[in-house]
């Protein structure tokens, strides 16, 4: 595969907290190319929310580099608002701006970083609405809406951006069970239509039926990477042996 | 004792808890200075705010330089009592700046009046700062990231998402800082600036009515204060049910 197919490219990202005491990212490294669908899995506490959230320098590593588009991020003089608007992400808990509407919360980020103009945002954010069915909520706050309504719009949010990738942060995990499907939809329509995207998750089915590849971490580390079907019917490390015993 | 009590409010004496006699003369006074007291206190907090504003960014700075120069201010005016602060800022600093005087709304000479706003502004600005810090942090974390996550730089993400949401704690704590203020701004009337205590202190000089003028601007100060403070909370309440729309 050409290298300018390497959308992410981690080398050796460790992170510790608390002067070293706490490891919590051990020397990791992923690639990830575009329009594949990358499936973060372990245990928690495993460092796999972590490391997703390196990936945007919400987390700055304590070691190592992550390239974007051939750019090391973690180089102090790159611009990272730059490169965060090519990087959309998605909040276990949302992360809606409940002082403003959906309209606004969608609009927000291209109309400040004047990429669009309102009306322009205005109008992407309603054919984005309308594609997931909440049209009808342009106007409303996000108080009245209920967490898979609030998820899909998180997600619509960010896919405002236009964004090259999209980091999923256990996305369905504070979800009520009756909501997780209508975000996994969501995701799995994103993923048909070649969104790269990284996702941090315990749904293993997704996992399985979306992922292009499965990622599984122990301790801070990458233990396994495989095809979803090979790492889950033939998973070759005792760790990850033991999790998919206790999960599946 | 139960008579001498009683004789507190009857005996027309000097040290009586109602003689207001010296009132129909020195009333015009006490107006005075109750405007000046209002002005003192309310100027003072309101230029806290952009001073407050940039002490409470620098106290959550990641640049440690910047968080302990932030923090030293604040450390500083909230550790030291208001009128020793007063003393050097009125005999110090204005001592060496010279304020043309200008009188403004017809009773407020600028010479007069800066040196003190200044003073108090200065240590409102530390508490204010504290104010806004914790308004701040009461915003959860998520919605920084959000913003960030989305391209907004770090100034975007506090001007758009977090400040608009820290207001709602930040404003009746602001309030109830002018309030402080109007009781504490009573320290200008050492050097003479003529708000309540000073009206009370020269009015009991010259009278020497020792008691009354003071129980006087208690009930002024009192019928500013509490009617405030009741109204701050009735804004509370109503911005809480607010939330839950």
């Amino acid at each position: 595969m050409a290298t300018n197919d390497k959308l992410i490219h981690v080398v050796d990202v460790t992170k510790t907290y608390n002067h070293g005491a706490v490891v919590a990212l051990d020397k990791c490294a992923v690639d990830i190319e575009r329009g594949e669908v990358v499936v973060i899995i372990g245990p928690s506490g495993s460092g796999k929310s972590t490391l997703l959230r390196c990936l945007n320098l919400l987390e700055t590593p304590t070691s190592g580099h992550i390239l974007v588009d051939g750019v090391d991020i973690t180089d102090s003089k790159v611009d990272i608002n730059l490169h965060r608007r090519k990087m959309g992400m998605v909040f276990q808990h949302f992360n809606l701006f409940p002082h403003m509407t959906v309209l606004k919360n969608i609009t927000l980020a291209p109309v400040q970083l004047k990429l669009k103009t309102q009306a322009e945002a205005n109008e992407q954010a309603m054919k984005l609405l309308e594609r997931i069915g909440l049209s009808d909520k342009a106007n409303e706050y996000p108080a009245m809406l209920s967490g898979g309504q609030k998820q899909r719009i998180a997600i619509v949010r960010a896919l405002a951006m236009e964004p090259e990738v999209m980091l999923f942060d256990e996305p369905t995990s504070a979800l009520d069970p009756e909501m997780v499907g209508e975000v996994l939809d969501l995701m799995q329509n994103l993923a048909r239509e070649g969104m790269t995207m990284a996702v941090v998750t315990h749904e293993m089915g997704f996992a399985r039926e979306v992922g292009s590849r499965v990622i599984f971490m122990d301790g801070g580390a990458i233990v396994e990477e495989n095809e979803p079907n090979a790492f889950f019917d033939h998973p070759q490390s005792a760790r990850a042996k033991d999790f998919l015993a206790k999960v599946l | 004792m139960f008579e001498s009590f009683i004789q507190l409010f009857t005996d027309p004496g000097p040290a009586s808890f109602v003689n207001f006699t010296f009132l129909p003369k020195y009333a015009p006074l006490f107006i005075e200075g109750v405007m000046n007291t209002l002005l003192l206190s309310v100027v003072a907090v309101l230029l806290a705010i952009v001073p407050a504003l940039m002490l409470a960014l620098m106290r959550l700075s990641k640049n440690r330089l910047i968080r302990l120069m932030s923090g030293a201010y604040i450390a500083i005016f909230r550790s030291t009592p208001l009128l020793v602060q007063l003393a050097i800022i009125y005999f110090g600093v204005f001592n060496l700046i010279r304020i043309p005087s200008i009188v403004v709304f017809g009773f407020v000479n600028l010479a007069d009046f800066i040196p003190f706003v200044v003073a108090l502004s200065l240590n409102s600005a530390a508490y204010v700062a504290e104010i806004f810090r914790a308004g701040i942090l009461a915003v959860d974390s998520g919605q920084t990231e959000a913003a960030r996550s989305l391209g907004l730089s770090q100034w975007g993400a506090m001007r758009l998402v977090v400040l608009p949401q820290a207001i709602k704690n930040i404003l009746p704590a602001l309030a109830n800082e002018i309030i402080t203020m109007v009781k504490e701004s009573s320290v200008c009337s050492i050097y003479g600036m003529g708000e309540l205590v000073f009206a009370a202190k020269t009015v009991s000089g010259s009278t020497m009515i020792g008691v009354g003028p003071f129980i006087l601007i208690a009930a002024l100060y009192f019928c500013i204060n509490y009617p405030a403070s009741k109204a701050i909370e009735a804004v509370e309440r109503r911005m809480r049910r607010g939330d839950k729309r």
